[in-house]
């Protein structure tokens, strides 16, 4: 799965991008968060208010409960402020 | 039509073109957005626009194809820049052309107001005290839930 990390989420995890193995237990956007969470304190640090963080798969908006698969694209950002 | 660039545009040349040709339209409605030199009381030297290649221009073109569904548009056009960005520099552009000015008016309401919350840009701004992220406005999202009930 390929991870990618935009704007301050980016800055704080100190990656623009990466591509992980995903485990077998996640299965869903919630659980990715959760999972990335625990990969140590910069991520708990950029991910601790969910409140704030967008997540995107394969291009397209999606809410927590949305199923994420091995070869799909995922986003992870804070609310836009583009215009 | 969509385009994402770090390059500045031309106003009145992105007009002519859109429009060339087509004698449908009875009224143009533009709305150019500039940088500020100063936000929440700070003066900003200069500010960089991040955003999400391929997930920008889809985003753009959904929010397009949307207004071209509520309303009778003969043309529409939106450009948005990206990279360093100084004041008084312009950052987007969203132009609509209709037959009548109401349509054009109202979509380009809805296209700037859309675009603010769904468009995958981020603003970093060069402040005295160093850089800062911009945080997304309340109003912002107000604005774009005007349109959802429609």
């Amino acid at each position: 799965m390929k991870l990618l990390y935009f704007a301050w989420l980016r800055a704080k995890i100190g990656t623009a991008e990466e591509t992980i193995e995903l485990p077998a237990d996640v299965a869903t956007v919630g659980h990715l968060l959760e999972w990335l969470k625990r990969r140590g304190p910069r991520f708990a640090d950029a991910l601790q208010d969910a409140s704030v963080v967008r997540v995107a798969v394969n291009q397209d908006y999606v809410p927590w409960d949305h199923p994420v698969r091995p070869g799909d694209e995922v986003a992870l950002f804070p609310p836009v402020t583009g215009g | 039509m969509i385009r994402v660039h770090r390059e500045d545009f031309d106003v009145g040349a992105e007009i002519a073109r859109l429009t060339e040709g087509c004698h449908e339209i009875g009224g143009i409605v533009s709305f150019v957005g500039v940088v500020r030199d100063a936000a929440g009381g700070d003066r900003i030297g200069a500010m960089t626009l991040e955003h999400y290649p391929g997930m920008t221009e889809k985003m753009l073109g959904e929010i397009e194809a949307e207004a071209r569904r509520r309303w009778k548009l003969e043309a529409s056009l939106i450009i948005h820049r990206y990279g360093r960005l100084e004041p008084g520099e312009r950052i987007v552009l969203v132009v609509i052309a209709a037959a009548h000015r109401q349509a054009a008016f109202e979509a380009c309401e809805f296209l700037v107001d859309w675009l603010k919350t769904k468009a995958p840009f981020w603003k970093l701004e060069e402040t005295a005290a160093g850089p800062r992220w911009v945080e997304a406005q309340s109003g912002d999202d107000e604005a774009a839930k005007r349109w959802v009930a429609e």
